[in-house]
């Protein structure tokens, strides 16, 4: 079976604690984090951890089924049909004339520049990590300064 | 009412019908202490040597009863002495509460005197952890604490209570004592399919064979797995952890399944067509290679913990639920079976192996743990260390009930056995309980000796003593070119006479056969009212037979070893 990549959307107790929970219970069983989201959902109580994994279904089920043993955890979903976006925050460019190419890349992709210095630039771009992939791809020649990613989130379509 | 934090815990012990409970003072417990103090008429405190001790003997007290077992020790040192004892209970999934005193809220975080995080520290060994920082969330803490421990699949929980909450006062409407039964329902609707498709299964299989883990104990389904074994006519083996939980007399029963299984056992693993394993995890020391476990046998899985399915065996059929629940289901939907190849199997001489002595050390551990379980009819309940006390304790007795086989399964846990036995008989005071370790176990907490010695327990601690790590020492053996690294314990010269009697203990020593019954006898008529000590010297080249090495498949275990090879 093959190592393939899955969303893993999982609704947990807003506790102290709760990411450390979490996050222990990958790395004591060897399951691996390609990305790991954590933020309060409609309610203050809730999170809800977006976790990227890579591993085959005999994975897949573990993760889930240890995760659910969780006392903090209440749900957890491996999303098929599901709107994954990516936001990025990325800094590039050496010079002016870098500046403009850049630009023009930018507006390819509908990022926005959000601070912009003598000789780079920084940008913000939001949209499916296929998308954000290409654009860094695209901006590594100009020499890429620095950069954030946010790890995915995703929502189920209805 | 109004009551202080430390008073609340106490009612909430008391509450949850535990009367008796393990533990250690110190600094950021005093007040716990002192409301232990106020009720000292309605709950028994044991204060033991050590904390790791104390979580022992919680932990074999709710094996040994089933109840919940309950533990206390102050902040930082005391923490983290309980970690080996939650751990230990973690890994076997026995119900235990540990409450841990901490610093004052204001000082935590601040590397404060005698300051662990214990709840960071114990979270992959527990089943869940909280750390309550007001008072008003105490009450119900601690009721969830009891009921995540004991329900589902049992585990260890820790709450962690800073001092200044155990001092701060709250209004505590006092509730009726609630007995938390087992639940024993089996309600997967939508997983109705899975077990129909068990019992189409083991209508048609010709040749099934169950395997037992420890939890049917925990579900207390010896009954149903009785009646559930007769139903199916097939031959039963247990594993470490489901010793008892079958009746070993009984002509079906065909021996241990695993490492130190018997001959028997591996023979009807590799022949049975079904392999019906019950509240078990398949643990790498049964099944040795995963790949070629079971090799021409389906295998149905039946388990209250989803994530046991296809972890380290592939399930055929998986069944989630309560096995008590389950069994009872499936006893209802099978009908009578006949198995020819059960009776040709419990026929058959597979050629277990024997221990013999030496003439130098005559007596072998078979012989005085075979004559233990005659004089004992097999109804004690019989703690053990870890190594090969542990199997030999496991392979020799002939256990007839559940909760009588006290033993670190899961995590291999030297210097378990004493404390746990000390915990057995508190919740059990009128069972025979006998402690078998080994001499390396024995002096990593023989410090619980004072404990029995103290509070009067009268359990029967069997030292056998062969001057050597000998499980290690076996592997040494075996894979290490003989090189006995660190496992010669000849430098120690034990006095284990002198040593029993300095905590006024009675100690025997077994040396010669004939030694064997009359000790053990007067050993059994001390114990009736005071804890006494045996020490059996052994020959230090007896092996644990038969043996599967680790990671290997499950097939011509070993029965002989040379040792002039």
């Amino acid at each position: 079976m093959q190592e393939q990549e899955h969303v893993l959307s999982v609704k947990v107790a807003n506790n102290n604690g709760v990411l450390q929970r979490v996050s222990g219970l990958f790395s004591r069983r060897c399951f691996n984090i390609k990305s790991l989201n954590a933020a309060e959902t409609e309610m203050s109580n809730v999170s809800r951890l977006t976790i990227v994994v890579a591993g085959d279904l005999k994975v897949l089920t573990q993760i889930k089924n240890q995760l659910m043993k969780l006392y903090d955890v209440y749900e957890v979903r491996i999303l098929e049909d599901a709107v994954t976006r990516e936001h990025i925050l990325i800094r590039a460019g050496k010079s002016a004339e870098d500046r403009h190419k850049i630009i023009e890349i930018a507006n390819l992709y509908r990022a926005k520049p959000v601070d912009v210095g003598a000789d780079s630039i920084m940008l913000e771009l939001t949209g499916e990590p296929a998308k954000i992939d290409s654009f860094i791809d695209l901006l590594k020649p100009f020499g890429i300064i620095k950069m954030v990613r946010s790890g995915i989130t995703a929502l189920e379509r209805d | 009412m109004l009551l202080s934090g430390s008073d609340i815990i106490v009612e909430c012990l008391l509450e949850q019908g535990a009367d008796t409970v393990f533990g250690y003072p110190g600094g950021a417990v005093l007040n716990v202490y002192d409301s232990l103090y106020k009720y000292s008429d309605k709950i028994r405190h044991i204060i033991t040597s050590h904390e790791q001790g104390a979580c022992h003997a919680a932990d074999g007290f709710a094996r040994a009863t089933g109840k919940t077992g309950v533990v206390i020790a102050t902040s930082g040192p005391g923490a983290t002495n309980l970690t080996t004892g939650i751990a230990t209970a973690y890994m076997d999934s026995i119900p235990l509460v540990a409450i841990t005193g901490n610093v004052s809220c204001n000082l935590l975080g601040l590397d404060s005197f005698q300051e662990v995080d214990i709840t960071g520290v114990t979270m992959p060994i527990t089943k869940h952890n909280f750390i309550v920082k007001d008072v008003r969330d105490l009450a119900d803490t601690l009721r969830s604490a009891f009921n995540i421990a004991s329900s589902g699949r049992k585990g260890p929980v820790l709450v962690d209570i800073p001092k200044d909450v155990t001092a701060a006062k709250c209004e505590f409407p006092r509730r009726e004592t609630c007995c938390l039964d087992v639940k024993n329902t089996y309600t997967g609707s939508d997983l109705l399919n899975n077990i129909n498709n068990a019992v189409e299964l083991i209508q048609s299989s010709e040749r099934p064979y169950i395997y037992v883990g420890g939890g049917v104990i925990s579900s207390n389904a010896e009954e149903e797995l009785k009646t559930f074994a007769e139903l199916c006519d097939a031959p039963v083996s247990c594993s470490l952890m489901g010793q008892g939980a079958y009746n070993q007399t009984d002509r079906r029963y065909i021996g241990m399944l695993g490492m130190h299984g018997t001959v028997k056992a591996v023979e009807a693993l590799n022949s049975c067509d079904l392999l019906i394993g019950i509240g078990t995890r398949f643990s790498d020391r049964v099944i040795g290679e995963p790949s070629v476990f079971a090799k021409n046998a389906k295998i149905i899985h039946i388990d209250i913990d989803p994530a046991e399915f296809n972890k380290n065996v592939k399930t055929y059929i998986a069944v989630p639920g309560d096995v008590k629940g389950v069994l009872k289901y499936l006893c209802e939907k099978i009908s009578q079976k006949k198995n020819a190849w059960t009776d040709e199997l419990i026929a058959k001489d597979c050629g277990e192996p024997v221990q013999r002595g030496t003439n130098e050390f005559p007596v072998t551990p078979q012989a005085v743990i075979e004559k233990l379980d005659e004089l004992t009819g097999g109804n004690a309940v019989i703690s053990t260390e870890v190594g090969q006390n542990q199997m030999w304790a496991a392979q020799y007795y002939r256990f007839k009930n559940p909760r009588s086989f006290i033993s670190s399964g899961g995590l291999g846990t030297m210097g378990f056995g004493l404390g746990a036995a000390i915990g057995a008989k508190i919740g059990c005071p009128d069972k025979t309980v006998v402690n078998i370790a080994g001499d390396g176990s024995f002096a990593m907490n023989l410090n619980e000796l004072i404990t029995a010695s103290a509070h009067n327990i009268p359990i029967i601690e069997i030292v056998i003593n062969n001057n050597v790590l000998g499980m290690v020492r076996q592997w040494q053996r075996l894979f290490y070119d003989k090189h006995f690294s660190q496992t010669t314990l000849d430098n120690r010269h034990i006095d284990y006479i002198k040593l029993g009697e300095s905590f006024g203990i009675k100690t025997f020593v077994i040396e010669k056969n004939e030694d064997i019954e009359p000790v053990l006898k007067q050993a059994l008529e001390i114990s009736k009212s005071a804890p006494c000590m045996i020490e059996v010297r052994i020959d230090r080249d007896l092996n644990v037979l038969p043996m599967i090495p680790a990671g290997t498949p499950v097939e011509n275990p070993i029965t002989e070893i040379d040792l002039e090879a």
